[in-house]
């Protein structure tokens, strides 16, 4: 007896896979394969087990998410080719015009922060004039950034061995680069959810705040040169890192998403914009799901963190601002799912409260390296 | 709940405070920056170790408290809760939920519990007297969540507490134990300042140079510091440091031996940031490094006797030792010793921007590297020289010439506030990069027959060259030996001040002139006098040469200015490094850890399983399906509206 789905159900189950994600996976496990064979050796057993886990982790993220399994491979097979032609010169980088034009990291990253503005302005066309093409426009130009952007990074960790073997790392290590890592996550968690729930005018709150992050690595870049790769100094020579930054910048990229559509609840609540954006119970349900998997990823991160920071400094809790801020950033969004779960609070006051959580967030993240010192002193401004 | 909120709103409140006010600095900073009345109400509440203070610690408590309850509380409903079918629900507030449809008959129970069963539920079916009721469940974990995210709480609060040392804070508070607030020798702390080896949990600091041995550490507490007693002894055989060519540090290592204080064990091992040694539960971390008080050999040229040739002078950095000079005491307080001093040297307006062409920042942007033009600088030191009045000047020196224009130079910086950025003195050097010849014509600028020989030479020249007349050669002599004379005693600066008390303002510039003049035609000559006494031959004339005389009068004015008997120049050393170690027990880190892990596996429980519970009353004439979940987002919408269909395709034998 086959039963008919009225809707397609999200997540996987086993029976539901098809060819295309088998063949997604033993691409990712291929890939996996080829670095393991080619860096294994350069590998501690931590760096070994975290290359088995991002593996299985791309393959369960492919199937639960089509559209990364088109979206991941492009990025690397770019990231592939851009390096390809560097071959081991990094100085190919000035003098090959795909490298100059495109895919040096440097191109790839000033292509993503051009494509992000753009699809601002376009997704607020697409808005303005209720344009379902307009949107959708906006929405590939946010593919095509984010796709740009993952290459960018892949290239740059690239780069960083061409400069020296011993300055090689993953560029997840300084400001410059964790903005461009928060770009990504917030774009492609807000593409995610823009499918999933088919709302496309959300596009024109969200890509606001990356444009915003995008303006910051454009000053970052011509005024302080930032974007200049550094070598690691001791503390941060971890395999920690590896997994302790991108899991912070998932719960980042969450709380800034949902602070966004804070701004798009409230509006549509007011009359503003309200025939333009999504019901508002809609923007509210994606806006409780992004503090939901940023809350997860943000306690796994501080967890890491703490871990981390008893290999490092000797404890797994010093009091540091930036951990302190963390616990502040996880106590604000604890309460919000409190009020939310426990006392069944909808509406305005939540979205008002992650809207204020932004403002909370945003200075655990850049206001403590600007402001206050302590044992995370590097990337200050 | 309430109140659990209050209390984590209060925590957050009082973690801002901690961050915003720089934690644990000594107390004398804070009178400093708050002034007195301010300082003793802050230090009253705590608010310089806040983490530490007791309301903060009884926040813990109190939440701790009140999560327990919290548990203990929602547990029975909770697990009944999770245990039960609800399959007493009445018809009616089946009929009244939000997610209901009544089906026309056609599936039987036994059809119903099937399917949901394929679905994943778990199925009780229940003969009532209105029918048969299929009641289901699925995702019971949730509520499980609830209690593996909560009882970690408690777990990982109780873990900080535990190392939080709450037994030491009490021995504090009842007067057992006191903290030590001098700075004075290690063995001569009283015992009530010691904390023994059996003390559960600590974190404590300690410095060790190279080949010291340490078998303690020091535990800040307050305005004071504890003396914790550690269970071996640890050595430290070396000390390794290494730097990328830009200058940044790349490695930290410390070489260690770690022997135990009962058993005589000895463990060899090698303690690198993110990599510390553990032995027998107590942690060792590399911390920082510093110099470890490094032998030092200075040449010492005795300012004050010109001719007298450099002296050794043996000590030792990070040392105080008397010196005698000139029949003067003076106390020299040597600082650290760096061997590694690296300074971008390239154009700084370019690295940061500054006035350049857009095309070039644009080209900037694209390159991930840059070639920085850096140099090391060598070995430096620093030290104060304090005479006995107690006022002291702070020196800077590096030990290896500085090229300057192609031209090797000593330097040497010099400041008598700590607060002042440091004035150099710039030394010209000789062939063999040594100070002789500058200290040799230093002594004969000043040396008064000096000054009389090459008047005379310079007045003869001048007249055999007919600059001047016969009638001009005396009065023309006797200004060049006043000039230098008056050089040789205060440098340009007493020219000047000669000037500004004698010569009308019009004609100072005029007269400058001439007197400098004056000085650089003659100190050729007394170079050349200052060689032949010394059995040198004459400094042929050359630009270089010529540069190097003009540098020389410029710091043998500067000297003046030095404000120091000896003028000291770092020969050699033998480096001694240092590690600072941090050393800690923590026996609440693994308690810690489980609290956490179990918070993690809490929150997917709680966020990523969904309960669902779904009720089908079978009726003679109707079928009433029901769904009601934990959570009423559209995913309810969707799960009941599939659910629905199946069933009704069911009873329509599809
Ligand atoms: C201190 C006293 C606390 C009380 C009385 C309390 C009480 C509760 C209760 C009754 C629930 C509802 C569970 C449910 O209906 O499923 C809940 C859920 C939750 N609690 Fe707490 N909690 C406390 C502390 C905390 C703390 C400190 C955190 C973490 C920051 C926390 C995180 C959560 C989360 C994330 C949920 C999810 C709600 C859900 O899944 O329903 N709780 N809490």
């Amino acid at each position: 007896m086959e039963l008919v789905q009225p809707l397609h159900a999200p997540g996987f189950s086993l029976r539901q896979l098809n060819g295309r994600d088998w063949l997604y996976a033993l691409v990712v496990l291929a890939a996996a394969g080829v670095a393991y064979s080619r860096y294994g050796h350069a590998m501690d057993g931590y760096e070994q087990g975290i290359l088995a886990g991002s593996a299985l982790g791309l393959i369960a993220l492919g199937w639960f998410w089509k559209s990364w399994q088109w979206y991941f491979p492009l990025s690397g097979a770019l990231a592939l080719g851009g390096l390809a032609l560097y071959g081991d010169d990094l100085a190919r980088g000035q003098t090959s015009f795909g490298l100059k034009f495109l895919l040096s990291s440097q191109s790839a990253i000033m292509w993503m922060c051009f494509l992000y503005f753009l699809a601002t302005a376009v997704y607020w066309l697409g808005l303005l004039r209720r344009s379902d093409f307009l949107n959708r426009v906006g929405s590939g130009l946010t593919w095509a950034a984010t796709v740009l952007g993952l290459t960018g990074l892949f290239v740059r960790w690239g780069e960083s061995y061409l400069i020296g073997a011993d300055v090689g790392h993953i560029p997840v290590s300084n400001l410059y680069e964790v903005f461009v890592l928060f770009c990504l996550i917030t774009a492609l968690m807000y593409l995610y959810y823009e499918a999933r729930y088919q709302a496309r005018q959300m596009g024109a709150f969200v890509l606001v705040v990356i444009s915003a992050a995008v303006g910051f690595i454009l000053w970052y870049t011509f005024d302080r040169q930032a974007h200049e790769i550094q070598p690691l100094i001791p503390a941060l020579q971890s395999w920690w890192m590896k997994i302790h930054v991108p899991a912070n910048f998932v719960g980042y990229g969450a709380f800034a998403l949902s602070a966004m559509l804070g701004v798009a609840e409230l509006l549509a609540m007011r009359g503003i914009l309200t025939n333009k954006l999504p019901k508002p119970e809609v923007i509210d349900e994606v806006m409780y799901k992004a503090i939901a998997v940023g809350f997860l990823f943000f306690t796994i991160a501080t967890v890491l963190g703490a871990m981390w920071a008893a290999d490092a400094w000797g404890g797994y809790w010093s009091w540091d601002p930036k951990e302190t801020w963390a616990l502040i950033v996880w106590l604000n969004y604890a309460a919000w799912l409190h009020v939310r779960l426990v006392k069944g609070w909808r509406g305005a006051v939540l979205a008002w409260w992650a809207v204020i959580g932004l403002f909370v967030t945003s200075f655990a993240f850049i206001g403590v390296n600007m402001f206050l010192t302590g044992l995370h002193s590097y990337g200050t401004l | 709940m309430r109140f659990a909120i209050s209390l984590l709103t209060l925590l957050a409140i009082a973690s801002v405070i901690g961050t915003v006010l720089k934690q644990n600095e000594p107390y004398p900073n804070y009178v400093v920056e708050f002034g007195q009345f301010w300082f003793t109400g802050f230090e009253w509440l705590g608010l310089f170790d806040v983490y530490h203070s007791s309301w903060f610690l009884l926040i813990l408590a109190f939440l701790v408290l009140s999560t327990s309850l919290c548990i203990w509380r929602n547990a029975p409903g909770f697990i009944k809760d999770m245990k039960g079918y609800r399959e007493k629900a009445s018809e009616s507030s089946l009929a009244a939920m939000s997610h209901s449809v009544a089906l026309p008959a056609g599936v039987s129970a036994a059809q119903a519990s099937a399917y949901l069963r394929g679905q994943g539920f778990l199925v009780r079916e229940a003969s009532r007297e209105d029918g048969v009721l299929v009641a289901a469940k699925k995702g019971a974990a949730n509520k499980l969540g609830y209690f593996l995210a909560h009882i970690a709480l408690v777990v990982i609060c109780l873990g900080g507490l535990l190392d939080g040392n709450v037994p030491l804070k009490v021995a504090e508070l009842f007067g057992k134990v006191v903290p030590e607030t001098r700075d004075i020798p290690q063995s001569q702390i009283p015992p009530q300042s010691r904390l023994s080896t059996s003390n559960l949990s600590f974190r404590g600091n300690v410095t060790i140079p190279e080949n010291s041995t340490a078998d303690v550490v020091f535990l800040n507490a307050g305005n004071g510091y504890f003396v914790q007693d550690l269970p071996f002894l640890v050595t430290l055989k070396k000390f390794h440091v290494d730097y990328y060519s830009t200058g940044m540090p790349k490695l930290f290592a410390s070489d260690l031996v770690v022997t135990d204080k009962q058993t005589g064990k000895e463990t060899v091992a090698t303690v690198k940031v993110n990599h510390p040694l553990i032995i027998d539960g107590v942690a060792i971390y590399q911390a920082s490094f510093g110099d470890g008080g490094s032998p030092l050999r200075f040449k010492a040229w005795n300012l004050g006797v010109p001719n007298a040739p450099a002296q050794t002078l043996a000590a030792k950095s990070l040392g105080n030792q008397p010196v005698e000079i000139n029949s003067q005491r003076y106390q020299l307080e040597a600082g650290e010793l760096r061997t590694f001093n690296i300074e971008n040297v390239g154009d700084n307006n370019a690295a940061m921007g500054v006035n350049k062409t857009f095309q070039e920042v644009m080209q900037s942007a694209g390159q991930v590297k840059h070639d920085k033009q850096l140099r090391n600088l060598g070995p430096s030191i620093t030290y104060k020289l304090r005479d006995a009045q107690g006022q002291a000047r702070e020196y800077h020196l590096y030990m290896s010439p500085i090229s300057q224009d192609g031209r090797p130079y000593m330097m040497a910086g010099m400041r008598s506030e700590v607060a002042q950025p440091f004035a150099y003195l710039r030394l010209p050097l000789d062939d063999n990069n040594s100070l002789d010849d500058f200290m040799r014509l230093r002594a004969a600028l000043m040396d008064a027959k000096v000054q009389s020989e090459v008047a005379r030479r310079v007045a003869a020249q001048a007249l055999a060259g007919q600059a001047i007349g016969r009638e001009m050669r005396e009065p023309f002599e006797q200004s060049v030996r006043w000039v230098l004379d008056r050089f040789g005693q205060g440098g340009f600066a007493a020219l000047e001040s000669f000037l500004d008390e004698r010569v009308p303002k019009d004609k100072r510039k005029d007269v400058a002139q001439t007197y400098i003049k004056i000085v650089q035609g003659a100190v050729v000559e007394v170079d050349a006098v200052a060689r032949e006494r010394a059995g040198l031959p004459r400094r042929p004339v050359n630009e270089a040469n010529y540069r190097f005389l003009i540098d020389s009068l410029v710091g043998v004015s500067a000297l003046f200015d030095y404000g120091a008997p000896v003028f000291m120049q770092l020969d050699s050393f033998d480096e001694v490094k240092a590690t600072g170690l941090q050393i800690t027990r923590s026996p609440g880190k693994t308690i810690v850890y489980l609290g956490s892990v179990l918070l993690v596996l809490g929150i997917i429980c709680m966020f990523y399983i969904r309960e669902l519970r779904v009720w089908v009353l079978v009726k003679s004439d109707q079928v009433r399906v029901a769904m009601a979940s934990n959570r009423k987002t559209s995913d309810l919408d969707r799960d009941f509206e599939r659910h629905s269909n199946a069933l009704q395709q069911l009873a329509r034998g599809e």
